[in-house]
Parts: structure tokens; C-alpha cells; sequence
């Protein structure tokens, strides 16, 4: 808890994740929605292939807070689901595993967004 | 033929008058602004475990996730995401706080729109895309998983 050098491992790669991203921006002109997508296809890869979890203990937030980790935990909940629960654990899982993130993310965009008026530009 | 012709000049046109980004100082901002973005949430899970010691690893990452998708909600709805964004690029878009600005963003704008059919249905603009993609390859691969028994 609270190693520095995990800091640094976490800075490093999740730095270069979104480098990445930004050299995909630069040179493919992707709009932010296909960077999404993109990333979380390249995480659901990354379970499916069980990379995700070595990645994940060498640097922690720096790949599980890009998208890359909400891919890696779909692709990991529909997996494991499906091993204890079968054909509906692989439709279940992989939203239950991210329903948090997802629930969060619609009741706040909701609430702010009724709360605040966007600003003209 | 004319369409494809006509496309070829606008798109040169677009590129002429599109401001030039010098690509090595952006690609400096999105790495270091990510890599904070990741490190804040590296500390909200050092947080958790600090406060809660039994919590379990997995549930803090969830709750750094959590944390960071309602702070970059907040963030967008008071004007200052869009600051930050514009200077830090894909540094701001690939951590999750992107996913969460894009709801909350088109929420924002689409609200003149009105609640159901501006506010609701626009949240999912980019967030939608997101989901089903995340929906089907995860199924797929479930799939996969099952009948190979791997």
C-alpha cells in the first residue's frame, strides 16, 4: 500500500495507454468514440488471451482505469460467469461485472445533467 | 465520380484550414495528464484499502472507478472537463473519465432538446457504441470460453 514505486509503474503505463490513444488521434484522426471503442476491444483482447491480470499486477490503475480495464473486466465476468453458471453466466456476467462503472456513469451524467446548464462557447 | 472529385477538394480544403497541432508536445500532454488520471486512481484504492482493511483489492479498484467517473461527471458539468480536455487530449478520453464525460457531456448540451428525447436518449451517443461493443465481444467470448472449455 501506498509504494512509490507502484506510482511510478502506474504513471509509466497509463501515461503511455493514452500516448497511445493520442498517436491514434494524430495520425488515424479517430473521433473519441472510436478511441473508445477501440480500447475496449483491445482490453476484452487482453482477457481473452489472459494477459489482462499479469498487466494488472505489474501496474495496477495505470491499465485498470483506462478503458482498457472496463473491457478486460467484461470479458472477465462473462468468462468466469460462464464457468460456474454456463450459457447464462457468459449473458450475465459481463454486465454485472461493470453494472457499477455503467450505473454510475448514467445517474451522474443524469443528475449533473439536470443540475448544470452546458456553457456556451 | 463528381461526389468522389468533390469530397477529394473539401477534404484538402478542411486540411488547409484546420489549425496545425505540433504532434510531440500533445502526445507529452496525454501522457502525462493520463498518467496522473491513473495515478489518482491508484491512490483512491490505496485509500480504500487504507481505511477499509478488509476490502478486497478487486472492490477497491471498482470504487477508484467509481470515484473517478462521478468526479469527471462533476468536472464536465461545471465547464472545467472541457478545459482540461482540450488541453490533454486522449490523455482525458482513454482513463474512464472519458467514458463519463461522454454521457454527461451530450447530457448537458442535448438538455434544450428536452428530458426524454434530448437529455436520455443523447447520453448514449458515444457511451451507446461503447456498451454494445463491450456487450457483444464479451459475450462472444464467454462463448468461446464455454464451448472450448478452456
Amino acid at each position: 500500500m501506498f509504494d512509490p514505486l507502484m506510482y511510478v509503474k502506474v504513471f509509466a503505463i497509463g501515461g503511455l495507454v493514452c500516448l497511445i490513444g493520442q498517436l491514434l488521434i494524430i495520425t488515424t484522426k479517430m473521433t473519441s468514440a472510436r478511441i473508445l471503442v477501440t480500447f475496449l476491444l483491445f482490453g476484452v483482447v487482453l482477457e481473452a488471451l489472459k494477459l489482462f491480470e499479469p498487466i494488472r499486477e505489474f501496474a495496477g490503475a495505470g491499465i485498470s482505469v483506462p478503458i482498457i480495464g472496463f473491457g478486460a473486466s467484461l470479458a472477465h465476468g462473462a468468462i468466469s460467469a460462464g464457468e460456474t453458471m454456463g450459457l447464462l453466466g457468459v449473458l450475465t456476467g459481463g454486465l454485472t461485472a461493470t453494472a457499477g462503472g455503467i450505473a454510475v456513469a448514467i445517474f451522474a451524467g443524469y443528475i449533473f445533467g439536470l443540475i448544470f446548464n452546458s456553457k456556451t462557447k | 465520380m463528381y461526389i468522389t472529385e468533390r469530397n477529394k477538394k473539401y477534404n484538402a480544403y478542411v486540411e488547409a484550414k484546420m489549425p496545425k497541432t505540433k504532434p510531440w508536445p500533445s502526445l507529452f500532454r496525454a501522457f502525462w495528464v493520463g498518467g496522473l488520471i491513473c495515478c489518482l486512481g491508484e491512490l483512491i484504492k490505496d485509500l480504500c484499502l487504507y481505511f477499509f482493511p478488509y476490502m478486497t483489492i478487486a472492490d477497491a479498484y471498482a470504487w477508484a472507478l467509481i470515484i473517478l467517473i462521478l468526479l469527471a461527471s462533476f468536472l464536465t458539468g461545471v465547464g472545467i472537463f472541457d478545459k482540461i480536455g482540450a488541453y490533454a487530449g486522449a490523455g482525458t478520453i482513454v482513463p474512464i473519465t472519458g467514458f463519463s464525460n461522454s454521457i454527461a457531456s451530450p447530457a448537458l448540451e442535448f438538455k434544450r432538446e428536452g428530458l426524454v428525447f434530448g437529455l436520455m436518449s443523447k447520453m448514449f451517443v458515444i457511451a451507446g457504441p461503447v456498451i454494445v461493443t463491450g456487450v457483444v465481444s464479451s459475450i462472444v467470448v464467454g462463448l468461446i470460453y464455454l464451448i472450448f472449455n478452456l
